[in-house]
C-alpha cells in the first residue's frame, strides 16, 4: 500500500529537481554565443546606444545569476516573463498554441492506442509465427523511419501528386469546416500514430511474452481454460500493467513527440512556436516551452508511479 | 522438453568460448544476419566514396545550374539546383552521417559506462548525487533540448558529436549501474577483493568484462538513435552545415523542391530509414544472442 508519506516525499523531491532542471535550461540558453539582439547588431541603422538602452530593457545587461533569479521570479508570478519578439506574456504565448497540438497529439495517441494494444497481444502470444514476423518488421519500421521523412513522402503522394489533402497547415483560408479540418489533420495524425503505434506495439509485445511465461497462466490452462480464455483473463490484464505506464509517460510527453511533425506540416502548435522562437533567441519562451515540457514530463513520471502502486497491491510503497 | 535441450546444450557449452557461443545464437536469427550484411556494405559504400562516386560532392555541372536536373546517364539520381551530382552527395553525406551517429554512440556509451560504473560501484553519496543528476538530464524531453542547444550553437561536426553523445548516455548509465549494483556483491568480486585488488582492477576486469553484453545491445541501439538525431538535426538547418553533405541536410535542401524535384527527397530518407532498421534489428538480434533466457 502507498502511505501518505511516500506521496508527500515524491512531491518534495520534485522542488530541486525542477530547480536543477530550470538551472540546466537557462545555463544552455544563456551561454550559448549570440543572443536575441543579434538581429540589431547587423543594422547599419541601430547606434550603439539604442542597442545598449534595448539590452537594459530586456534585462539582458545584468550579470547571469540575477537575470536567473528575476527569471524565477517571472515564474512564480505567473506570467513567466514577457516574449522578446512580441511583447506579450510567455505563458499567454503557450496556452494558446496549446489546443492545437493537444488536438493533433490527443487524436493520434488515441488512434495509436486502440491499434496497438491488439496488435501487440496477437504478436505477444503468437511469438515466432509468421504473423509476428510481419507485425515486427512494421513495428521496426516505426521506430527506425525518420518522421520528417515520412512527411515528406505523404506530401509527395497526396498533397504535390495526388492533390487529395493540403499539404500543412491548420485550415484553409475562408475555411474551417469539420472536413477541412480532418483534411489538414490527415497526414500529421497519421504519421505521429504510426510512430507511436510501432514503439507502443513492441512494448505490448514484450509485456505479453513476460506474462504468458508466468506460472499462473499454467495454472489456468492447467484448468482447463480455453487458449481464448487465458488470453482475455489473464494475460491481457496482467500484461497491460507496465503498458500504462509507458502510455501515461508519452501521453504527458506529446510536446516531445509532435515538434518535428508540427514543424513539417506548419500546425500552429507548441512545437512551431518553438522553432519560430529559436530562429529569433526569444529566451523567454524557449525557456518556457522547455519548461512546461519538462514539468510534465516530471508530473508524469509522478502519476505513473503512483498509478502503478495503485493498480498493483504488490508493490511496496514506503 | 525445453529442459532436455538445455542440458544438451549446456553439455556442449563446455567445449566453446563465450564469443563463439554468442556467435552460433546470433547467425541462427537471419533477419539481425540480413541486417549486420547491409550495414557492412553500406559501410563499405560511404568509405569508398572517393573511388565510388562518379563525381566530387561539390563539383557543379554548369549546364545544369539554377534547376534540379532530373535522372539521366551522366547523373543517375539528378543533380540539385547547383548542379551537384546528386548520388555523389549522397555517397559523401553517408560518410557523416554514419561517422556522426558512430562517435556519438561511443561518446554516449562511454560517458554512460563511466557514470553507471562508478556509481554502481561505490553506492552512498557519491551514487546518490551521480543518480540525481541524471534525473534531471533525463526530466527534459531529449529531441528538444538537443534540437534547443543545436539551434543555438549551430554546432561543428565534432561538437555536434559531443552534443548528441552528451544527451543521450542516461539510459546506458541505469543499466550499467543496476548490473554494478549486483555484480559487486557476487562472490568471485569478494575474491578478488580479498586478494588485494584495487577498485580500479575490480571495476575494470572484475566486473565491467560481466555487464559487457547489455551494454554492447544498449550501444548498438544508441547508434540507430543518434544517426536519426543527427538526422533531425540537420534536416532543421540546425545540425551540419552546407556544403558539407549529411542526409539529413540533403533532405533539408529537398523540400525547397519536393513538388518540381521529388528525385532529390527520396534516396536520402530511404538510407536512413535502411540504415536505422539494419541498426535495430542488429541490436534486437544481439539482446536475444545474449539473453540466455530465451
Amino acid at each position: 500500500m502507498m502511505s501518505p508519506r511516500f506521496l508527500l516525499r515524491r512531491l518534495a523531491s520534485l522542488v530541486p529537481l525542477l530547480i536543477g532542471i530550470s538551472l540546466l535550461l537557462f545555463a544552455v540558453i544563456h551561454l550559448a554565443p549570440g543572443g536575441p539582439l543579434d538581429f540589431y547588431a547587423d543594422n547599419p541603422g541601430v547606434t550603439p546606444q539604442a542597442l545598449a538602452e534595448m539590452k537594459a530593457a530586456l534585462g539582458l545587461d545584468q550579470p547571469i545569476h540575477i537575470q536567473y533569479f528575476d527569471w524565477i521570479k517571472a515564474f512564480l508570478q505567473g506570467q513567466w516573463g514577457y516574449s522578446i519578439r512580441t511583447s506579450r506574456p510567455v505563458l499567454l504565448e503557450i496556452t494558446e498554441r496549446l489546443p492545437a497540438t493537444f488536438l493533433l497529439g490527443g487524436v493520434s495517441l488515441l488512434i495509436a492506442f486502440v491499434i496497438a494494444l491488439p496488435l501487440g497481444v496477437i504478436s505477444g502470444v503468437k511469438r515466432y509465427t509468421s504473423i509476428d514476423y510481419v507485425l515486427t518488421l512494421i513495428s521496426f519500421s516505426g521506430i527506425s523511419l525518420p518522421v520528417f521523412w515520412l512527411a515528406l513522402m505523404l506530401q509527395l503522394v497526396f498533397a504535390v501528386s495526388l492533390h487529395w489533402l493540403p499539404s500543412g497547415g491548420y485550415e484553409d483560408i475562408g475555411g474551417g469546416s469539420f472536413g477541412d479540418h480532418l483534411a489538414h489533420m490527415a497526414m500529421p495524425v497519421s504519421i505521429l500514430a504510426f510512430a507511436t503505434i510501432a514503439k507502443w506495439a513492441r512494448y505490448m509485445r514484450a509485456s505479453t511474452i513476460e506474462v504468458m511465461r508466468q506460472d499462473y497462466i499454467r495454472t489456468a490452462r492447467a484448468k482447463g481454460q480455453s487458449h481464448r480464455g487465458v488470453v482475455i483473463h489473464h494475460a491481457i490484464q496482467n500484461a497491460l500493467m507496465p503498458f500504462v505506464t509507458v502510455v501515461a509517460l508519452d501521453l504527458v510527453n506529446i510536446f516531445s513527440g509532435t515538434v518535428i511533425t508540427e514543424a513539417v506540416f506548419s500546425w500552429p502548435g507548441i512545437g512551431k512556436l518553438f522553432i519560430q522562437s529559436m530562429d529569433g533567441r526569444d529566451y523567454p519562451v524557449l525557456m518556457g516551452i522547455m519548461m512546461i515540457a519538462s514539468l510534465t514530463l516530471v508530473l508524469g513520471n509522478l502519476l505513473a508511479d503512483v498509478a502503478y502502486g495503485l493498480i498493483d497491491p504488490r508493490i511496496e510503497m514506503a | 522438453m525445453a529442459t532436455l535441450t538445455q542440458t544438451r546444450s549446456g553439455f556442449r557449452r563446455r567445449q566453446q568460448s563465450f564469443a563463439a557461443r554468442i556467435w552460433r545464437r546470433f547467425v541462427r536469427n537471419r533477419l539481425a544476419v540480413a541486417s549486420l550484411v547491409v550495414l557492412l556494405c553500406l559501410a563499405a559504400i560511404v568509405l569508398l566514396a572517393p573511388l565510388l562516386a562518379p563525381y566530387a560532392f561539390d563539383e557543379q555541372d554548369i549546364e545544369l545550374l539554377g534547376q534540379p536536373a532530373p535522372p539521366s546517364w551522366a547523373h543517375l539520381l539528378g543533380t540539385d539546383q547547383l548542379g551537384r551530382d546528386a548520388l555523389s552527395r549522397l555517397l559523401y553525406g553517408g560518410r557523416i552521417s554514419l561517422a556522426v551517429g558512430l562517435a556519438a554512440a561511443t561518446v554516449s556509451t562511454a560517458l554512460g559506462t563511466a557514470v553507471g560504473a562508478w556509481s554502481g560501484f561505490h553506492r552512498g553519496w557519491v551514487d546518490t548525487v551521480m543518480m540525481r543528476g541524471t534525473d534531471v538530464v533525463l526530466s527534459v524531453p531529449a529531441l528538444p533540448l538537443i534540437l534547443l542547444i543545436s539551434g543555438l550553437l549551430r554546432p561543428t561536426v565534432p561538437l555536434l558529436i559531443v552534443i548528441i553523445g552528451a544527451l543521450s548516455w542516461m539510459g546506458t548509465a541505469r543499466l550499467v549501474r543496476g548490473q554494478f549494483l549486483s555484480l559487486r556483491e557476487r562472490e568471485f568480486v569478494e575474491a578478488a577483493r580479498a586478494l588485494g585488488a584495487t577498485n580500479g582492477r575490480l571495476i575494470l576486469r572484475h566486473i565491467l568484462p560481466n555487464a559487457v553484453a547489455p551494454i554492447t545491445v544498449a550501444a548498438t541501439l544508441t547508434v540507430g538513435q543518434a544517426i536519426l538525431l543527427e538526422s533531425a538535426m540537420s534536416f532543421f538547418g540546425f545540425g551540419v552545415q552546407p556544403p558539407t553533405p549529411t542526409w539529413g541536410n540533403l533532405l533539408n535542401e529537398a523540400t525547397q523542391w519536393l513538388d518540381s524535384a521529388p528525385w532529390l527527397a527520396i534516396p536520402p530518407g530511404l538510407l536512413i530509414f535502411l540504415t536505422v532498421l539494419s541498426v535495430n534489428s542488429l541490436g534486437d538480434g544481439l539482446r536475444d544472442a545474449f539473453d540466455t533466457r530465451a
